[in-house]
């Protein structure tokens, strides 16, 4: 099938590298961090957690640090980097105001800091999950949020729109829809159940909130970067734009109503339930199309899907998301959500939604990505970056097959009436498991880390940052 | 199907418009649907349908008068959500096999008509029990026991410490007192329907 778009004759200016790189560094230190919280809860469930008795480290808190380090901090920080690269080059033009993108780039971290500080000494959560940002931030995160849509994606693509009277390319569809949504959810989530709207129906809306931050934010955007990733470091455009065209639409419809199958047999209408779980199934049309068109596009490419360190990120992040939206198909029916609804089955999810799908095409992004923005040949250690992806791929799975099972054994101890504190006892091997795991994650980050700071600060070679396409990936 | 590349398109029907269309269903309806049956305010009368008559015995010394009891309520609601309590306990009951045998009965619509549910606190996870029909489930010294050191009064418990809500002496500060009256009060106001006072 026909593409009528070549990414890679786009110009390449106007990106503005030293911001492409803080939010970047950025959002790897809150990844850090957020691992680190992430792991030390995972302790408190082996008994071993080391700071028992420490306010301002008690689980609790922690957990939130993990969750919204890495949905705000590292996701959301890490893909409007990326968008800040990728945007320029597809519309060939620059943010609307390169101050107001530093500022933006400012206020965020300030918004992540403040985030975490108010959790862990003031106890100042929102009982909203995926929104736990302390109420009186929320109006601050609103703001940047409009800042960022309207400076940075809205404006130059509403601009490449106008004056140039052409359709957009694939991923600058998902980029503008996602920014429409999120200004909008973020509203819809932290104010609305907050203030005005109580019980199920507060539910209801929150359940809107959390999936479609997922949903209509971290999915459409992870796309849309791969949809610009995968067929440059290929070289060959995407398979078929009219599959391009059915994912999207299909996204865009389906996606928002899935949100009440987070609250199912609650008492939320039941209807609403019911609409939920009808178009979460038909997110496969989503799911299916969207991989089909990829798979093409790699084949077309022969070996390099698992040769280039890019594109096997990509691979692995892809085949994360086929599984992890099968899974949602099965235990969205009310059949096998009566089973594993409360259990670590959804905490198993979760992981592989925002770290094996998402936080793997940032990580494939950043591997292309990173030795360019510094004007360097290649990374630091090839090796180092092998071992990243292995580790941390291993990692992601072997930590979502021990939650799965740990959750169907969970479900049948409740369904089977034993005493609530035996799904406790016999959760536990799968608990240790997951901290193992949990170890194995943060060795392969590490390696990871040390290798962006090596390869920002040594080896030279500085290669002028636009032609550079010798690149061993 | 040019139109659906362009930027107005994809701002205004996919982006805005189905948005909305979900916010209509998912938001909008259930409000009307659920308010209908309790409007949060000028429906259900908190202090008439949530409240005892009197302060529980097992506060009088503690709270003087049912409003500050309501007060105490409210405190340890903030302090169950400071301490992300709502991550590792849900509150509300599924008509579903075990649920009912081991908490009491389903969740309705009504039981969440309150300022207390601003937000709701439904929660998605049961590390812990469900907790919306505790108010019978254990007693006040269990409670007081229970938060200092789970494992004292569950050893297979992994539910953390919370040192700080006791003074120096080891006695339930404000914080202690008011969480405790928060978890008590959950589900009592069905407790004319006898649920099953065994522990979970």
């Amino acid at each position: 099938m026909g593409n009528t778009y070549s990414i890679d004759t786009v110009s390449a200016g106007h990106v503005n590298y030293a911001r492409v790189r803080l939010w970047l560094a950025t959002s790897f230190f809150w990844f850090a961090a957020a691992l680190l919280a992430g792991y030390a809860y995972s302790l408190q469930f082996i008994r071993n957690y080391p700071f028992a008795g420490i306010e301002w480290l008690s689980p609790g808190r922690v957990r939130v640090t993990h969750t919204s380090g890495v949905a705000f901090g590292f996701l959301v920080t890490a893909t409007i980097g990326l968008m800040e690269y990728v945007i320029p080059k597809l519309t060939n033009r620059p943010v609307l105001s390169q101050k107001v993108g530093w500022l933006a780039l400012i206020v965020w971290n300030l918004i992540i800091l403040t985030t975490v500080i108010g959790y862990l000494f003031f106890g100042q959560m929102q009982a909203i999950e995926w929104g736990e940002t302390p109420t009186w931030i929320d109006p601050v995160v609103l703001l940047a949020l409009a800042i960022v849509a309207v400076n940075n994606v809205l404006g130059p693509i509403l601009k490449f729109s106008l004056e140039s009277g052409r359709g957009l390319y694939v991923s600058l569809w998902y980029f503008t829809a996602a920014f429409v949504w999120t200004a909008i959810n973020y509203f819809v989530g932290n104010f609305l159940p907050q203030y005005w709207v109580p019980g199920s129906a507060g539910a209801s809306l929150t359940s809107m909130y959390i999936h479609d931050l997922v949903g209509l934010y971290v999915t459409p955007v992870g796309w849309g970067l791969m949809y610009y990733l995968v067929p440059v470091v290929l070289q060959k455009p995407i398979f078929s734009h009219k599959v391009s065209l059915l994912g999207f639409w299909a996204l865009a419809f389906l996606y928002p109503l899935n949100g009440a199958h987070h609250y199912l047999f609650s008492p939320i209408p039941m209807w609403v339930q019911s609409l939920s779980i009808v178009s979460s199934v038909g997110v496969h049309l989503v799911v299916y199309t969207v991989i089909y068109n990829f798979l093409q596009t790699l084949r077309q490419g022969g070996t390099d899907s698992y040769t280039k360190l890019p594109l096997r990120w990509f691979v692995a992040g892809a085949i994360s998301y086929l599984l992890t939206c099968m899974q949602c198909a099965l235990h969205v029916t009310l059949t096998v959500q009566e089973h594993v609804h409360f259990t670590d089955w959804v905490v198993g999810h979760a992981h592989f939604v925002m770290f094996g799908t998402f936080s793997f095409f940032v990580f494939g992004f950043v591997t292309y990505l990173w030795p360019r923005l510094w004007g360097k040949s290649g990374w630091w250690s090839d090796s180092l970056n092998h071992w990243a992806f292995w580790m941390m791929a291993i990692g992601n799975f072997v930590m979502w097959t021990s939650l799965m099972i740990g959750g169907l054994i969970q479900g049948a101890s409740w369904m089977a009436l034993e005493p609530f504190t035996k799904s406790i006892t016999a959760s536990e091997p799968y608990w240790v498991t997951r901290s193992i795991t949990g170890v194995g994650i943060l060795l392969g980050y590490s390696f990871f880390a040390v290798n962006l700071y090596k390869t920002a600060t040594t080896r030279g070679e500085k290669a002028p940052a636009m032609a550079r396409p010798a690149l061993a990936m | 199907m040019k139109i659906l590349e362009k930027f107005s398109a994809v701002a205004t029907i996919a982006g805005f418009s189905f948005y909305a269309c979900a916010f209509g269903l998912l938001g909008v309806l259930p409000w009307f649907m659920t308010n209908r049956v309790a409007p949060i305010k000028g429906g259900l009368d908190f202090d008439a349908v949530f409240l005892p008559k009197t302060v529980p015995v097992d506060f009088r010394d503690k709270y003087k008068t049912l409003a500050e009891y309501k007060a105490a309520i409210d405190f340890g609601r903030k302090n169950y959500i400071a301490e992300a309590c709502w991550h590792c306990h849900t509150q509300y009951v599924r008509p579903v096999g075990n649920e009912v045998a081991r908490y009491g009965p389903v969740s309705e619509n009504w039981e969440y008509q309150n300022e207390m549910n601003l937000p709701q606190l439904f929660g998605t996870r049961r590390v812990g029990p469900d907790l919306t029909r505790e108010w019978n489930k254990h007693n006040i010294d269990w409670h007081f026991a229970h938060f200092r050191n789970p494992q004292d009064v569950v050893p297979e418990s992994v539910m953390p410490r919370y040192d700080w809500f006791y003074d120096d002496k080891g006695k339930p500060n404000d914080r202690g007192w008011a969480i405790t009256a928060y978890v008590m009060w959950l589900g009592s106001w069905r407790r004319n329907e006898a649920p099953p006072a065994t522990p979970h």
